[in-house]
């Protein structure tokens, strides 16, 4: 065997190793009912759900609830997912930080103790770039 | 009416400019065709190219002249600028917006492309021509043009009216005319020197990337397979160097700015400028080997492809808004994916075009390298560098592979991994031990002329000093992961090799240094990022034994502690002491307290309430107007260890577009970094909660226990000056002298006016925040002499911090510094050879 061929071989090792890799460490978007299901079946790995911030209709109010005196690592809101399901989530990290402008939330993490325990939140703030909304209070006219 | 009249200006500029570069692309193709030297289409070209440069030149002045006069009429003035804005940040809102950064990159290409035209004799005509062709592309993704008929948008105008873009809202119907008093601003995350200069570095390093491709298709095209690495080098290296610094800066903004707590974050955008720069470095690596033993052109060839196809890929992923969620900072979608992907897609099959006509003539060499030489060992590490660059986009791309099978109709939930860093650290650490091994071992062989027992001799003395330097690392250090150790012993070993290589060379001549020196700078690299990534340590570990849910022992992540304000808390062998919250005021060179002045409503202006100090000097006397900055609030941590004492100030600013923006503050050790942000704040004032307000009665020389204090009446005073209210000759107003007793001595004055004039009394309260406490004079009975206080109480004041301590990141740091002058060094080297062979009449 040629000194190329063993390489090309290693190479081609790797890459496949690259690509399992990938595959094995990639999440799945689930819903809040598959994650349940998965941790009833004993799976722990973590999942990404994609859902909205549960408001008060009459107040919009979020329902969620952050001490820092208490405890400033323990932060907890309900989200409902993409099939109108609602769930408390529970974060132990400091509310994070533009949490109550954001439209369109991710979490992931897993279910544990029957309970959603985000690892990250990925917030997606409308205002964030560039769709800001005139305000027509904040101007006058020229 | 004139107004106006920039922003057609500038649209017809860009409309000018596109139609120059399809121009210019055509005549350049044409002169590049015709056998002679001096022909005709030359001079017609270099003329469709200049109009074409003056045109963008015309864009970019139209655009600044926008933001700088504050023509909110302009969306893009509108919704990156605000009145408030110094002139220096202008620039950074030039390339807030995609637009604004797609004209970044075209005008770093008219600047390449002169310099092109200028040095190059032979090459101009074919170079110049790949050259336009992108310039044609980019300047569509501005155009803004609607193609009547098809009702397909062609490119994001810069110059869109605000009326335009939100026509639909009702003060357009109310007063057509309107035009907005204020922009919105730029975002306070950019509102950072190093975002001044962060972007045009990354765009320059982008637009540099298209010189070795451009003069690789030329090659190509022109049948001038060998010639074409000659003058591609020093760009190449260039462009390695520019694009090198600009990731640096990029994770340097961040470290500074951001409160991820590190400089990198394996995020979408910025693995889509590392991947390229990889592959760059790996294709340089192949340039040099087939310059020293006309070996490896085909590789060089695909690499130098592929890395300019892999900048248009990474354009792709950041602006089409394919990373949707699982990027923290990609641009909005502005509807141009169709046209980055057929950019993408037009410049995928030119190349391979190109690479397959023109295949089977590619020299390329009988026989197989051996394994004692180095250009061998040059190419397996060239191989690892590309493994490493697939490692990451693989898994970067998942989003694209969703959509992919999303558009084929396969219903898939796959999602980028959970623990990012993990995914990529472990691979990546291992293509790090090759490459410092490589990069080490390839300095003892000699342009195919070593042999094994020889190599052997000469490789033991450093192998052995840097084994003994890692064991000693190893003995004084806490590392423990079999990776960990390899990776710092291979540093050590590729740091002692080219230093010895280096202190030989420089004997000699030390323009060939450079590559010495650049893996030098890769070995410091590698150890300061193992050291301060990997052994970053959390130390604000909340030691309070408060714990809100007991059900999750194992999830807790305790890694912010709550600091009261003028409360010592121990974290770590640190007294911490929150001291309150601070200001940055025009012409003042430190921090002012809050409670010192009183901010008003307008222009930024506040009052200072007593003089204000700045090491024994009066910067403002009481009752003097300030200029402050009231965006950022820094928030003064006293650190105290033994008798070493020091302050730091994490800001933060609260900002009604994006809430909450912490940002650290660093203290910086020689052998590590202290960083810390804040995590939380209370609620703004307007939110705070009061208790009700509770009345007390009394003579002067009184005492109160107010929450927990003790507060004296010492006397009733007249005021003549009371901060943020105009008294006129026939008002008066007297103030209550408080002394509150708590761990240090508080003052609190509140007012009693009487203003004659309008027939009404007024109140202004005094609140000491340390205390939690709001004091207001409610009342005066002149006739028993005793006088009435309201007394609101409130949550005291605190922060939530979050210190992180980073080892050894200086030393990265200082590597990449050493990188940038080997490559440097490289760049001379390289150009000037090009020089000397363009001067004999070869190029």
């Amino acid at each position: 065997m040629k000194k190329s061929h063993i390489i090309l071989i290693v190479i081609i090792a790797v890459a496949i190793g690259v690509i399992i890799s990938t595959a094995g460490d990639a999440s799945t978007y689930v819903s809040f009912k598959e994650a349940y299901e998965m941790a009833s079946k004993g799976d722990k790995d973590m999942v990404h759900v994609v859902g909205q911030l549960k408001k008060d209709p009459s107040t919009g109010k979020l329902e969620m609830q952050y001490d820092p005196i208490i405890d400033p690592n323990y932060f907890s809101f309900v989200m409902v997912d993409t099939n109108k399901e609602e769930h408390p989530v529970i974060y132990f990290h400091p509310k994070p930080q533009d949490f109550e402008k954001s439209e369109k939330i991710v979490v992931v993490g897993s279910v544990k103790n029957n309970e959603f325990v985000a690892d990250q939140i990925l917030m997606k703030c409308p205002s964030k770039y560039e769709e800001k909304e005139l305000k027509t209070s904040a101007v006058s006219e020229r | 009416m004139n107004k106006f009249a920039v922003g057609d200006f500038g649209h017809l500029f860009v409309i000018t400019s596109f139609i120059t570069s399809i121009i210019a692309t055509y005549a350049f193709f044409q002169s590049a065709q015709t056998k002679e030297l001096n022909n005709p289409w030359k001079k017609f070209s270099r003329i469709a190219f200049y109009l074409h440069g003056a045109s963008v030149i015309g864009v970019v002045s139209s655009l600044f002249i926008i933001i700088y006069n504050h023509h909110y009429e302009y969306h893009y003035a509108w919704s990156h600028s605000s009145n408030s804005l110094p002139v220096y940040y202008m620039i950074s809102c030039f390339w807030e917006g995609q637009e604004g950064s797609f004209l970044l990159w075209i005008f770093w290409h008219v600047v390449l492309g002169t310099i092109l035209i200028t040095v190059n004799r032979t090459w101009e005509a074919p170079l110049m021509a790949v050259f336009c062709l992108v310039q044609a592309f980019l300047t569509s993704m501005i155009i803004g043009v609607v193609i009547p008929g098809l009702d397909v948008k062609i490119g994001s105008s810069p110059f869109i009216l605000l009326k335009d873009f939100m026509g639909n809202i009702p003060v357009y119907k109310i007063n057509p005319d309107y035009i907005p008093e204020d922009g919105t601003g730029l975002n306070p995350l950019l509102q950072n020197y190093w975002m001044v200069i962060h972007p045009p570095t990354l765009f320059l390093g982008f637009a540099t990337t298209l010189v070795p491709f451009s003069y690789c298709i030329a090659g190509l095209w022109k049948q001038r397979f060998r010639e074409w690495i000659r003058p591609a080098l020093p760009w190449a290296l260039f462009s390695a160097a520019v694009l090198g610094v600009g990731i640096l800066m990029g994770g340097y903004w961040a470290y500074e700015t951001l409160n991820f707590g590190g400089y990198w974050n394996w995020d979408p955008v910025e693995n889509a400028v590392y991947v390229p720069w990889l592959v760059l470095v790996a294709a340089i690596h192949t340039m040099i080997i087939f310059r020293n033993s006309e070996v490896a052109l085909k590789s060089a060839i695909i690499l130098v492809i592929t890395t300019f196809l892999l900048i248009l890929y990474s354009t792709f992923l950041t602006r089409s808004g394919i990373l949707g969620s699982s990027s923290v900072h990609s641009f909005t979608d502005l509807g141009l994916s169709g046209q980055l992907l057929i950019y993408l897609l037009v410049f995928l099959f030119i190349s391979i075009y190109f690479c397959i006509a023109n295949w089977k003539k590619i020299p390329s060499s009988e026989g197989e390298a051996s394994i004692y030489s180095r250009e061998f060992w040059i190419f397996i590490g060239a191989t690892v560098l590309c493994l490493a660059a697939f490692q990451v986009i693989a898994t970067t791309s998942i989003p694209v592979y969703k959509a992919i099978l999303e558009k084929l109709n396969i219903e898939t939930n796959i999602a980028p991994p959970v623990k990012q860093e993990e995914h990529y650290s472990n691979w990546q650490i291992w293509f790090s031990i090759a490459i410092a091994i490589l990069s080490g071992l390839g300095q003892y062989f000699w342009w195919k002329k070593v042999d094994g027992q020889k190599l052997w001799n000469t490789l033991a003395i450093p192998l052995l000093i840097s084994l003994l330097i890692s064991a000693s690392i190893l003995f004084f250090t806490e590392l423990n992961k079999p990776s960990y150790i390899l990776l710092v012993t291979a540093s050590i070993f590729t740091i002692i090799a080219n230093g010895g290589i280096l202190i030989q060379v420089v004997k000699n001549n030390y323009k060939l240094s450079g590559g010495a020196v650049a893996h030098i700078g890769v070995g410091l690299m590698l150890v300061g990022i193992l050291f301060s990534s990997g052994y970053s340590k959390i130390i604000s570990l909340n030691t309070s034994g408060l714990l809100y849910s007991k059900e999750f022992p194992m999830e807790m992540n305790r890694d912010n502690i709550l600091l009261w304000r003028n409360d010592t808390e121990k974290m770590k062998d640190f007294d911490l002491t929150y001291k309150g919250s601070r200001i940055e005021a025009k012409g003042f060179p430190g921090y002012i307290p809050k409670e010192k002045i009183l901010q008003l409503d307008k222009d930024y202006q506040a009052i200072a309430k007593e003089d204000i100090y700045y090491k024994d000097e009066v910067y403002f006397k009481k009752g003097d107007t300030i200029t402050v900055y009231p965006e950022n609030t820094f928030y003064e941590v006293q650190f105290k260890r033994g008798d070493e004492n020091f302050t730091l100030y994490p800001r933060a600013q609260v900002n009604p577009q994006m809430g909450l923006i912490a940002s650290p503050d660093i203290k910086r050790f020689l052998t590590k970094d202290l960083y810390c942000h804040v995590s939380s704040i209370p609620a703004p004032d307007a939110e705070r909660k009061w208790s009700k307000a509770e009345e007390y009665t009394i003579k002067v020389g009184d005492t109160l226990y107010l929450n927990d204090y003790i507060a004296i009446l010492d006397g009733i005073k007249k005021a003549n000056f009371i901060p943020g209210v105009k008294l006129s000759r026939e008002d008066a107003a007297v103030t209550a002298d408080f002394r509150l007793l708590g761990k240090e001595e508080y003052h609190a004055s509140p007012a009693y006016l009487v203003m004659v004039k309008d027939k009404i009394v007024g109140q202004v309260p005094e609140t000491i925040e340390d205390l939690g406490l709001k004091i207001t004079f409610l009342h005066i009975n002149p006739t028993e002499g005793k006088f009435t206080f309201a007394v609101n109480t409130t949550q005291k004041d605190y922060i939530i911090l979050k210190a992180i301590e980073k080892p050894m990141i200086n030393v990265l740091w200082i590597g990449t510094l050493l990188l940038v002058i080997g490559l440097v060094l490289a760049i001379t080297r390289r150009y000037s050879e090009f020089i000397k062979m363009r001067d004999k009449g070869v190029e």
